[in-house]
């Protein structure tokens, strides 16, 4: 009896509304008077989110490849839209780790933001909601609609509480990503007109000509490289995270970035897999462009935000080169990827802003031996530099391991230039270590350094546990998936082009 | 005589709006200025009465009166309907305005409901008389309107630029009617289309076409005729430019169905072309010139001609779907725009005009909540979901893409991107910067209410488009059967 109560209640509504409710009930009911009523109710509003989200993973059936939890109601006749929502094994470890981050980035934001605080916290709880919205909507202008207007908070977010070039930043990150999405917008319509249905699944059975797969290809290849970055539009990444707050970095980079990988995976390749195909191997040169370029872009950094920013396109890299080598070892080795990048990219992300907040600078040459001042500080941040750079024992080494692992198969020269990243990505994480954290206490500012807080403390040590427990125990996350990405790769491996007789 | 009373049950609701329009002009001679609020009141319920028997008299069915002159279809109800709802929100809007400029007089709103009267006659206009006598109602009524403000110089220059070229357009029209008349000996639209698929394609009738688009693409204001619609709009006073721009766009897509669809449809394939045309030229000029302007009213008569581009981009499919589409766009676009003038007027006072885009810096920080409304507007009209802006982008290029205009999409879609980044300026100057000028605001409590619920119903319709969608495409296609 219990159990058809549970399985009757609509979570994957829940899971997009509960936190877009929450963000409006903090606007209407906070403000910076109230400031610490403000951030409570936030914090409820993202744990509540954060729990709504459990049940998905614990009544996820591991067998069923195809998609759970499903929601399907009339929206606009008219274009015969749907509201339809439903998750599978690609899907579900990325709705809860956007629910998670949200509150770690509630609490990350706790008391440095002291400007528009209801306004802060509004706009990640609604931008929180619109997020699993993306990943789980089955409808094309659903999804769409979700996807456009995850903008909208964000680009509030840099340029209110972002840096001095915010404005700059905003803007790019706005029309870099506005255009590439209006591309999947026309890739829509022309589906539309050749189904009559805005139905994904309808999609995936469509029959297209090569020459119309190229271009869907293209137009979504548009839309989702931007977004997660591909090189070479990746430019609005680094501006980005540059200037927006702590928090802006955290979701930017713990999620943003995935909704243009998970796309690739529910959209571009599905809808045209003979075009992914012929595609593949420019994508495979793409990312590994991303992977050894980038790193070596990202050795150069004077900015610490920067680095990272490079290293998440750099990581990001070895998620796509996953995705196109077409094999369950590789898939699954990036989608571990984008999950365990979501938990380390926020940590160092939230590492950066803990000196951000006390020294208010980003430059590595203004710091250099934190360490003598933070130790326990400096225990996190060296421990998620070493995860950021694929040691084994932590998330980080999992995903990658995977993805070279098939690449030795798939390609000798593939596997050689992927795995220079264990070299490239120790050298530029480790070598900012260095400056930063150790030898001798180099200025005042860091004489004055005081160590980590409870807040701070707990928020680290959470995602350290995460860091570590995946990178020991990695079989939750490819469990769910295994089912998902077999059934994937049948249906990639059958064309879509139209029969012709002989 | 049965005859003569249908005609008059047809025409119930013109009526009443020129009997009260009449009533309102002789009542102000009597009346104090203390009391002018009956005035006001005057109008609204004359606006809520035609309505009201809009909505009693209307059947599925399509009526005529005074033999086939006038017709009475369900797009003609619907159009009137969305033109009460407009100009009641405009009278909400400009009430605050006009008193503290001593402009707050009875002939304002005598001169509205005339205004009014002439669209009405324009929508439901069955023949090329018809039509331009509604069309010279609204368009003398506009100009007076534009230069109401006796003593502002800057508005008697642009009543002056806009009565010009207007008079020459409506030449134009005229003189395109005319050339029809001769080719098809007929002034009644149906008539017209019938006679020009019964004999061969004349010069004279593409002439004569032409004209009558011109006619058509200067009420629009789309380029090449788009001229007067940024000095216009700069020069009047902010009423006035909210009159002009919003609900007048309503009776020219009712006229452009009346003549191009009802009347010339033999000859789509001919306007087909000037109309392809007009729409990507209006989006790209439109677009580009937006983005250095730092009036906001002049940026947003930019803004409008990019809309109008868009409006044409689903008239030019030529088939049902795209006018629906189109339907669909205006009646989003001037929901929006009347929004959007809305806050201009909210955030001006006696003496000051929030003309200039810089005066809407750091509004979140001076009144949250008017920053947000106007971040809804600016994000509806870029197009970006979730607002009504965006089903009205979406439906128009459908509706071209399905027509087979594949690249003019694209780059509609490349021009929305430019688009987007002059929206985004405004909502950056209110957002992201400091502000410089805090008097608090004195707008009234109705117009604040009313422009909030109105400001919402942009993000409301964006979340739940069917109704609107529905009510547009079911209209045009009874009335095109």
């Amino acid at each position: 009896m219990m159990q058809a109560d549970l399985t009757s209640i609509s979570w994957l509504s829940l899971a997009v509304w509960l936190p877009v409710l929450s963000g409006v009930l903090v606007l209407v009911l906070g403000g910076d008077h109230k400031a610490t009523l403000t951030r409570w109710l936030a914090l409820a509003g993202s744990l509540v989110s954060f729990l709504v989200t459990v049940p998905l993973y614990t009544q996820f059936d591991v067998q069923d490849g195809f998609f759970q939890f499903e929601e399907l109601l009339p929206w606009v006749p008219a274009f015969n839209m749907h509201y339809h929502l439903g998750i599978d094994g690609f899907s579900m470890p990325l709705v809860l780790l956007t629910s998670f981050t949200t509150v770690i980035v509630v609490l990350a934001g706790w008391e440095v933001i002291t400007k528009h605080v209801a306004q802060y916290m509004a706009a990640f709880l609604i931008m929180s909601g619109i997020m699993i919205g993306v990943f789980t909507a089955l409808d094309a202008i659903l999804y769409y609609v979700f996807w456009e207007a995850m903008l909208i908070p964000m680009f509030l977010v840099i340029g209110i509480w972002g840096g001095p070039n915010r404005v700059y930043a905003t803007i790019k990150f706005f029309l870099y990503t506005l255009l590439g999405s209006l591309l999947m917008l026309v890739a829509f319509i022309y589906l539309y007109h050749q189904t009559g249905s805005f139905e994904l699944a309808d999609y995936y059975l469509l029959p297209l000509s090569m020459q119309a797969q190229i271009y869907i290809f293209i137009a979504f290849f548009m839309a989702f490289a931007v977004k997660i970055p591909m090189w070479p539009v990746h430019t609005w990444l680094p501006d980005a995270h540059v200037e927006a707050p702590t928090g802006g970095s955290v979701v930017l980079a713990a999620i943003a970035l995935k909704l243009g990988g998970y796309s690739f995976l529910r959209f571009a390749m599905p809808i045209a897999p003979d075009a992914a195909h012929y595609f593949s191997q420019a994508m495979i040169a793409l990312s590994l462009i991303a992977v050894v370029y980038i790193a070596l872009v990202a050795l150069v950094q004077k900015d610490m935000k920067k680095l990272i920013a490079y290293s998440s396109i750099s990581h990001m890299g070895f998620v796509t080169l996953g995705f196109f080598m077409f094999g369950q070892l590789a898939l699954e080795g990036a989608m571990v990827q984008m999950i365990s990048h979501g938990f380390i990219s926020s940590a160092m992300f939230l590492s950066v802003g803990v000196l951000y907040d006390r020294v208010h600078s980003r430059e590595i040459s203004a710091y250099g031996g934190v360490v003598n001042k933070m130790p326990v500080f400096a225990a996190f941040a060296v421990l998620f530099a070493m995860a950021n750079s694929g040691l084994p024992g932590t998330s980080g080494f999992v995903g990658e391991f995977m993805v070279i692992l098939a690449a030795v198969k798939f390609n000798f020269w593939v596997a050689f230039f992927a795995a220079t990243t264990l070299i490239f990505g120790a050298a530029y994480t480790l070598w900012m270590t260095k400056r930063v954290f150790f030898g001798n206490v180099t200025n005042h500012h860091v004489a004055e350094l005081s160590d980590l807080n409870k807040r701070e403390f707990l928020i680290l040590g959470i995602l350290a546990v995460l860091v570590i427990g995946f990178g020991v125990y990695p079989e939750p996350l490819t469990e769910v998936m295994q089912a998902t990405s077999t059934e994937f790769l049948k249906h990639m491996a059958i064309s879509k082009l139209p029969v012709t007789g002989y | 005589m049965d005859n003569m009373q249908f005609d008059l049950l047809a025409l119930l609701p013109e009526l009443v709006v020129l009997g009260m329009a009449m009533f309102i002009l002789l009542l102000d001679l009597f009346i104090l200025p203390q009391n002018r609020f009956m005035i006001y009141g005057l109008s609204q319920f004359t606006l809520f009465a035609a309505a009201f028997f809009t909505f009693k008299t209307h059947t599925p069915a399509v009526g005529f009166a005074f033999s086939h002159m006038f017709i009475d279809d369900t797009l003609a109800d619907v159009i009137k309907m969305m033109m009460y709802l407009g100009t009641s929100l405009i009278l909400v809007y400009t009430r605050k305005y006009l008193q503290d400029r001593n402009l707050y007089r009875g002939e304002f709103y005598a001169m509205v409901l005339f205004g009014l009267l002439g669209m009405m006659i324009m929508v439901s206009g069955h023949n090329l008389l018809t039509i331009y006598i509604g069309l010279e109602l609204l368009s003398l009524c506009l100009y007076s309107l534009v230069a109401f403000d006796r003593d502002n110089p800057k508005a008697s220059e642009s009543a002056m630029k806009y009565f010009v070229l207007g008079a020459l357009a409506s030449g134009m029209l005229l003189y395109g009617m005319s050339m029809l008349y001769g080719m098809t000996g007929s002034l009644d639209v149906s008539d017209i289309a019938n006679n020009i698929v019964q004999q061969p394609k004349s010069p004279v009738l593409i002439m004569g076409l032409v004209f009558v688009v011109a006619g058509i693409a200067f009420k629009f204001g789309a380029v090449p005729f788009q001229m007067w619609v940024p000095d216009v709009y700069q020069g009047s006073p902010t009423p006035m430019t909210l009159l002009i721009g919003s609900v007048p766009k309503l009776a020219a897509y009712a006229m452009t169905v009346r003549l191009l669809v009802q009347g010339l449809h033999p000859l789509a394939l001919d306007w087909q072309d000037m109309l392809v045309l007009m729409a990507v030229l209006s989006i790209i000029i439109g677009n580009f010139s937006a983005i250095v302007q730092t009036n906001l009213k002049r940026m947003l008569a930019y803004s409008t001609i990019s809309h109008v581009g868009f409006i044409m981009f689903g008239m030019m499919s030529a088939n049902a779907n795209g006018f629906a589409s189109s339907f669909f766009y205006i009646s989003a676009y001037v929901l929006m725009s009347i929004a959007g003038f809305g806050i201009i007027l909210l955030l001006s006072r006696q003496g000051f005009e929030a003309e200039e885009i810089n005066d809407l810096k750091g509004l979140n920080q001076r009144h949250p909540w008017i920053a947000f409304l106007m971040l809804v507007i600016m994000f509806s009209m870029a197009g970006i979901p979730p607002t009504i802006g965006f089903y009205a982008k979406f439906t128009v290029l459908q509706a071209a893409w399905q027509a087979g205009f594949t690249w003019q999409v694209v780059l509609a879609v490349l021009m929305a991107t430019i688009g987007a980044f002059y929206y985004l300026n405004i909502v950056r100057k209110m957002y992201f910067d400091a502000p410089e000028d805090h008097t608090p605001l004195t707008a009234p409590v109705d117009m604040r209410f009313i422009l909030s619920v109105h400001a919402l119903a942009l993000l409301g319709l964006g979340l739940f488009p069917e109704i609107l969608l529905s009510v547009c495409g079911h209209s045009l296609l009874i009335s095109l059967q």
